[in-house]
């Protein structure tokens, strides 16, 4: 292989690089991809939501043989307290389609899938291999890698990092810095397997229907984050995940979070009588459009969670990471096919494209919400303050409808008073612009 | 709180459902000599998902990688001060997802 010279080599198998290896493959490039697992998805976590429309750009016909679990019909947004949720749940009959838009999907089975679609389509990959270091000619342009397999160089014309949030080839090269623990969250998650019959009438589903929930609340123990609980044909996928840096200033243990969470009793039942069969933990990239570090140069580009391409708001990743892949072949392939060389100036064309996509758009949306997220009262206050009022509005006892209104106003000017309401307001409505 | 386990979560019990290829003998993280240990790698020790850090009688933080599931969050929080050297385990080696 050392004598070999590669169009392309890719740096992980996951969504993003899959993405990438199969654009320039599939266009006849000789590609290499380099994957550390044992298996393509063995080091891969996601909760996981494949969305459609970015798959669909590069593989239209993925729904004939790629193992989805189900497509998604109900999504419920619950604001937890201790004791209860309040929420606002969203199902249709018109996400029954032909072609679903969204799906639950396992990671394994669907990167190991994807990844012989890679190789079908001609991209030669080397699994259990690691990518120890980029090789640079004298003008400092990357022709290659080193890798842990015998240590020699193996070269190309250009190198695609898709190694993932905690990649370690492009921080060492000092292409990005390693994240900053308030810009990466971390989320743990378990599989409970259940039987299908048992998914589909705890959730009232018909055949592959299924169901998600995202939640947020006091779940999070004050800290910035988020639970999920997706339906799987015959499991349930559980986790929970918060801001590192936080973690960092509590103490609690993201197994003591996760245990909670399941053992919260509006969850606890969905849960009851399942297997567990794994339990795993991954970084997720929060930073948004201010954490995105420099994503090409000479003879490099970096696309995925290694770019820190994930929505938070929207819990979009792996569109963004399929998308910015795609976008990363194509951009090779324009410069392949002008016989342009590979370097920074050209490559430039890569971000130029990724600000017209929708994928720059939404994460510059949403570049001043972090900041806002980090409001503590976003998480516990008002959950709390949502549940009290909830109560006291269903609740029948006699008291009067006006003076029960009241009560709920007054709840929340006591609590956070005039001002603290319409800071946070005005902070969220900033946020979201 | 009623709602919450009143027994101590035992991670070691959540790893145990895992699949791994232990590179025996070659941790891919080491923490760095110390007397004291810093916040960040006291913090690790309820931070790290699999519990892989914990304190020894004399003080000092240490680490076992034997149920290491390769998230990284040890890497954010110490690396960048030199506490710990962080490495991913050999290729093929370290935490096999069978679903992830």
């Amino acid at each position: 292989m050392a004598n070999e010279k590669f169009d392309a080599i890719v740096v992980g198998a996951g969504p993003s690089g899959n993405a990438c290896a199969y654009t320039l493959a599939t266009r006849g490039l000789k590609v290499l991809q380099l994957e550390r697992g044992e298996y393509p998805g063995s080091k891969n976590v996601q909760g996981a939501i494949l969305y459609a429309d970015a798959l669909e750009k590069i593989i239209p016909d993925f729904r004939e043989d790629a193992p989805l679990e189900r497509h998604i019909i109900e999504q419920r947004l619950w604001m937890m307290d201790d004791k209860s949720y309040c929420g606002a749940h969203y199902r249709s009959e018109d996400f029954n389609e032909d072609k679903p838009n969204r799906y639950t999907i396992i990671r394994a089975p669907f990167d190991k899938w994807f990844s012989k679609r890679v190789v079908q389509a001609g991209a030669l990959i080397l699994c259990e291999t690691t990518v120890t270091e980029l090789v640079r000619d004298a003008h400092d342009k990357v022709i290659g890698v080193r890798t842990d397999r015998d240590g020699e160089a193996i070269y190309a014309d250009v190198v695609v990092l898709a190694e993932g949030v905690s990649g370690l080839v492009g921080a060492r090269a000092g292409l990005r810095s390693i994240p900053k623990p308030d810009t990466v969250a971390l989320a743990v998650k378990e599989m409970h397997f259940l039987p299908r019959e048992t998914v589909e009438q705890r959730f009232n589903l018909e055949g592959d229907e299924g169901v998600v929930i995202e939640a947020a609340g006091t779940i999070t123990k004050g800290m910035v984050g988020t639970g999920f609980l997706y339906t799987n044909k015959e499991c349930i996928s559980i986790g929970i995940g918060c801001l590192i840096s936080d973690f960092t200033e509590s103490d609690q243990s993201p197994y003591g979070l996760l245990e909670a969470f399941k053992n919260h009793p509006s969850v606890k039942p969905l849960l009851a009588g399942s297997e567990v069969k794994e339990y795993a933990a991954h970084m997720i990239p929060e930073g948004g459009y201010k954490a995105i570090p420099q994503l090409f140069g000479n003879g490099w580009l970096i696309v995925g969670d290694a770019g820190q391409f994930v929505n938070a708001v929207h819990r979009e990743g792996s569109n963004l990471a399929m998308t910015t892949g795609r976008i990363a072949a194509e951009t090779i392939l324009d410069l392949k096919t002008r016989n342009a060389p590979m370097t920074a100036h050209n490559l430039a064309a890569y971000k130029a494209r990724l600000d017209e996509s929708f994928v720059m758009k939404d994460l510059k949306k949403y570049k001043n919400l972090p900041k806002v997220l980090h409001n503590k009262h976003l998480l516990t206050t008002y959950p709390q303050l949502l549940s009290q009022a909830a109560q006291t509005w269903f609740r029948v006892d006699g008291v009067d409808k006006k003076s029960k209104e009241n009560e709920i106003v007054k709840s929340f000017f006591r609590t956070r008073r005039v001002k603290g309401l319409l800071g946070d307001v005005l902070g969220m409505a900033r946020g979201w612009r | 709180m009623s709602t919450e386990t009143t027994t101590p979560v035992r991670v070691e019990d959540k790893l145990f459902q895992n699949r791994y290829l232990v590179d025996a003998g070659r941790p891919h993280i080491t923490v760095t000599p110390h007397t004291v240990p810093s916040s960040r790698l006291l913090a690790l020790t309820h931070v790290c998902p699999a519990g892989c850090y914990t304190q020894a009688d004399s003080g000092q933080v240490e680490i076992s990688t034997d149920g290491c599931v390769e998230c990284g969050t040890c890497r954010v929080v110490a690396e960048p001060y030199g506490e710990i050297t962080w490495n991913y385990p050999r290729g093929g080696f370290g935490v096999l997802f069978k679903f992830g």
